[in-house]
């Protein structure tokens, strides 16, 4: 079976304005909303849409965390994702034992193809996809922002700092997507009814036989230095010389 | 020494960026230590000289083979981690280089990435933005795990020049897979400053209304010498290339004068101009958030107030 595995994580809604609790454990993610990681959307749309072009069969969506992670997985079912993997565990997950996890669902599952997004929105570690690749011994293409499946290859245009880049992949092989691949599709009603009779099957974390295993203790968390309130001008004349005067023009 | 660290080297095949003179800047806030500089590359006699002159290196070690022309990850992890075993720390840029390489290379080593390095506390414990720099963790590595990380370049000034390291050439004898192949990248040639160094930064949002609009920030740009930047919405719509894109998927860069110019101010887009020494705003919308990080603030409509600063500069 020609199959697609799609990474996706949990997280606090990108417009969630972001606070620190008071005793800096942690910031405040109760009674926040939750939603499926934007740049993950973007790597299921990918999936969907190479499957609707007939280069491949099934979509399979995966995800480690807790139990709540199934809201998330059941929206990716939404959205068209034939079936979903949940690997439960409460236990914080750096992005080596989730690239571990995926490891393991990869062997079992046999994907041509892995996709998730370059990074998520709440830690910002942009690692696990590539740790994924190294793992599996495979070719990685970050940032992607156009992606050719030819047979055994693909071309992948990745987004990086000089401009665009291509590549060549042979596939198997994990891309992990930028933005302006896609825009992904909105979930009607209907998908969601349809999504809650779609197979979401639970794996325990340690029958994997991975350990969450933290070498990365969170120490303190705060918020970032405020900057100085500024000054406002009427017009442009002001502004000129407001630089001026600060040297900067 | 007790700690020993490795510097993955970025550059143009003849240039070094400045991002890998920040690494050294931060590596040399770790107590005792020991920098090397590590350069993959074809032929990689120019950049090892301009590795060698930067203050705090000791050694730089060359990796070359005619594959490591163009930069790809995963050719280039394997030959760092094999290198890494003598090492305490690998450190990279935190740019599309080292965001690409560093987490494969932490992969193969067994460890978790410390991404985008914003302070050193002590040879184990790293502060690190989070939720697109809205909040900042502290983080600390356990006892005897090898520290991965990439540094967050705007946190850092370059390490001067000055030094005289050693260059060495490493004999590798790493397999290097052939699943991974450069086609082409394509950027638009300019002779304006680079966006992540430029001392200033003109940067327009979606209020430009279309590429046509853009061109008054160039004529700005042009004036002051400055560099072009953009905001993500800007960028979507195909008023300006990926690669002038400013905000916690784009670039995070640190100018002395940052003018945002129709852009409204989205977190994601304010994560990458914290470090801005000055941030100007001009916008129509006096509520736009822009205006509650802006030293100064100019409410307006800019098709009127940018060409009149033109007209001020020119007189």
């Amino acid at each position: 079976m020609q199959r697609i595995l799609v990474g996706i994580k949990r997280v606090v809604d990108y417009n969630v304005r972001i606070r620190v609790k008071p005793d800096g454990t942690g910031v405040i993610t109760d009674g926040v909303k939750m939603s499926v990681n934007p740049f993950d959307e973007i790597a299921l749309e990918e999936a969907l849409r190479i499957k609707e072009r007939g280069g491949a069969e099934e979509v399979v969506v995966a995800t480690v965390g807790p139990a709540d992670c199934q809201q998330q997985l059941r929206t990716c079912l939404a959205m068209g994702a034939d079936r979903a993997l949940h690997v439960q565990t409460d236990a914080r997950i750096e992005p080596l034992a989730a690239a571990r996890v995926m490891l393991k669902l990869v062997e079992r599952e046999q994907p041509f193809l892995v996709l998730m997004g370059k990074q998520a929105i709440d830690n910002d570690n942009g690692q696990t996809g590539q740790m994924l690749a190294a793992l599996w011994n495979r070719p990685q293409a970050t940032f992607a922002s156009k992606l050719q499946i030819d047979g055994q290859k693909a071309q992948v245009t990745r987004e990086v700092d000089a401009g665009l880049e291509t590549i060549e992949i042979d596939l198997p092989a994990v891309v992990t997507v930028d933005l302006r691949l896609n825009e992904p599709r909105y979930v009607k009603l209907p998908d969601i009814m349809k999504a809650k009779k779609k197979p979401l099957e639970t794996l325990e974390l340690a029958a994997l036989g991975v350990e969450a295993h933290e070498q990365l203790q969170p120490v303190r968390f705060e918020p970032p230095a405020q900057r100085q309130k500024g000054i406002k001008v009427k017009d442009a004349a002001e502004l000129v010389a407001a630089l001026k005067q600060k040297g900067l023009l | 020494m007790s700690h020993r660290i490795l510097i993955l080297a970025e550059h143009s095949q003849n240039q070094l960026s400045v991002g890998t003179a920040k690494c050294v800047a931060c590596a040399a806030g770790i107590p005792d230590a020991e920098i090397n500089v590590a350069v993959c590359a074809a032929d990689a006699s120019a950049v090892a000289a301009q590795a060698a002159s930067l203050k705090g290196v000791s050694k730089v070690l060359t990796i070359e083979h005619p594959a490591h022309a163009h930069a790809l990850g995963a050719l280039i992890a394997p030959q760092i981690a094999a290198l890494a075993g003598a090492y305490t720390h690998v450190l990279g840029p935190s740019s599309t280089f080292g965001k690409d390489v560093m987490p494969r290379i932490a992969a193969l080593l067994g460890t978790s990435q410390i991404s985008d390095i914003m302070a050193v506390e002590s040879a184990t414990r790293f502060r690190r933005p989070i939720y697109a720099g809205n909040a900042l963790l502290t983080v600390e590595v356990t006892a005897g795990t090898k520290v991965v990380g990439t540094v967050r370049t705007a946190s850092y000034q370059p390490a001067p020049g000055g030094g005289n390291a050693a260059v060495e050439k490493v004999v590798s004898n790493v397999e290097l897979p052939t699943h991974t192949r450069f086609v082409s990248v394509s950027a638009a040639k300019s002779d304006r400053p680079d966006l992540q160094t430029a001392a200033k930064v003109v940067s327009g949002g979606r209020a430009l209304g279309s590429a046509e609009g853009f061109k008054i920030l160039y004529q700005l740009a042009d004036k002051i010498g400055a560099a072009v930047g953009a905001s993500r919405a800007a960028v979507d719509a195909g008023y300006a290339p990926n690669e002038l894109q400013v905000g916690q998927t784009g670039k995070i860069i640190a100018p002395e004068l940052y003018m945002a110019i129709g852009i409204s101010g989205a977190i994601q887009h304010l994560t990458g101009i914290k470090d801005a020494r000055t941030i100007v705003a001009i916008n129509k919308d006096s509520e736009a958030p822009i205006f509650e990080v802006a030293d100064i603030g100019l409410v307006g409509d800019l098709f009127q107030v940018v060409p009149e600063i033109e007209k001020l500069l020119a007189g």
